[in-house]
């Protein structure tokens, strides 16, 4: 029997073929980015009566009902000027009985004293209240302590927080500017 | 690349100030928001832990096996992320948040869709 040349493969559609694929993969993949806001939750409390007194001048109440709707100690608030409220609240505002108390703190990584304020944010909301809301709230209250830790980082390191590499940098950062938000147990008034 | 079929319905809220979380395999998902078929299981939000509903007191079962499934130096560091429909009510993500409380898994995520700041 002659030697017969293997008859080529018709090439001519590969393209075709590859770029369906590629169409193909480039639909069905979904890259899941996970972001969103951290947070620790408070550890579980052992003594269910275990309230801790803070005075009121040192409290932010924010206040999130049904219909969300908010109250900032007491007077109507918006989410837009929430984070300047909270700036300005935990700003140090020495002998001044309308804001926080001020206390002094140890800085070893520093080597001195640094003022620090007493203030807490307190959010309390409805069990009728939205997600979409108290997401707003946090991000708002996130927006407000990103800012104040940037003017910390900027005033000890010269750069914005998001800049800082060094862990110890960062961790000293997070030290001076403590998350500090409380969340209340919701109440049930609007009924769900 | 999806895990597990979506059993609830979840249009994440949308958030400015967000982090990314680092390791995928350090974090466990909750899923809560209201059944994709409704017709069957109602329009009350339900809680989605891996392919099934689950009600709120299977939180720390569920916080438990996802703690063994981890190594053991790794489990202090196991993130629950939050994925919630924004149209569900606090009522019942508080109790999520409770009951991961209660089981020691501290560190949370609200996971959000990033937006633009406007």
């Amino acid at each position: 029997m002659a030697r017969r040349a293997a008859p080529e493969i018709n090439a001519g559609s590969m393209a075709d073929i590859a770029f369906l694929l590629l169409i193909f993969f480039l639909v069905t993949t979904t890259m899941d980015t996970d972001i969103g806001i951290t947070r620790i939750l408070p550890p579980p409390v052992k003594n269910k009566n275990e309230n801790v007194d803070v005075k009121d001048r040192n409290v932010l109440k924010i206040l999130i009902n049904s219909h969300d709707l908010m109250l900032v100690n007491g007077k109507p608030g918006s989410v837009a000027t929430l984070p300047q409220r909270v700036e300005d609240f935990m700003a140090l505002h020495p002998n001044n009985p309308k804001y926080p108390e001020i206390k002094e703190k140890y800085f070893p990584q520093l080597g001195k004293k640094v003022m620090m304020t007493k203030g807490i944010v307190s959010l309390k909301n409805d069990r009728g209240t939205s997600y979409e809301m108290y997401i707003k709230v946090q991000n708002a209250l996130a927006k407000a302590f990103d800012e104040m830790k940037d003017q910390a980082s900027m005033k000890y390191f010269g750069v914005p927080y998001k800049d800082l590499v060094n862990q110890k940098k960062i961790d000293l950062i997070n030290e001076l500017v403590p998350i500090r938000v409380s969340e209340a147990e919701p109440e049930n008034v609007g009924g769900q | 690349m999806r895990e597990t079929t979506p059993l609830v319905r979840i249009k994440l809220p949308e958030a400015t100030q967000v982090q990314k979380l680092e390791k995928k395999s350090l974090v466990s998902y909750i899923y809560i928001g209201e059944p994709v078929n409704r017709n069957m299981y109602g329009s009350k939000s339900r809680i989605q832990l891996n392919d099934a509903y689950a009600t709120v007191k299977q939180i720390p079962e569920f916080v438990a096996r996802e703690r063994q499934a981890r190594p053991e130096a790794d489990r202090n560091l196991l993130t629950f992320a939050l994925k919630v429909d924004q149209n569900t009510k606090m009522g019942i993500v508080t109790d999520v948040k409770q009951q991961l409380r209660k089981s020691n898994a501290l560190k949370i995520n609200y996971s959000t869709r990033k937006v633009l700041k406007k």
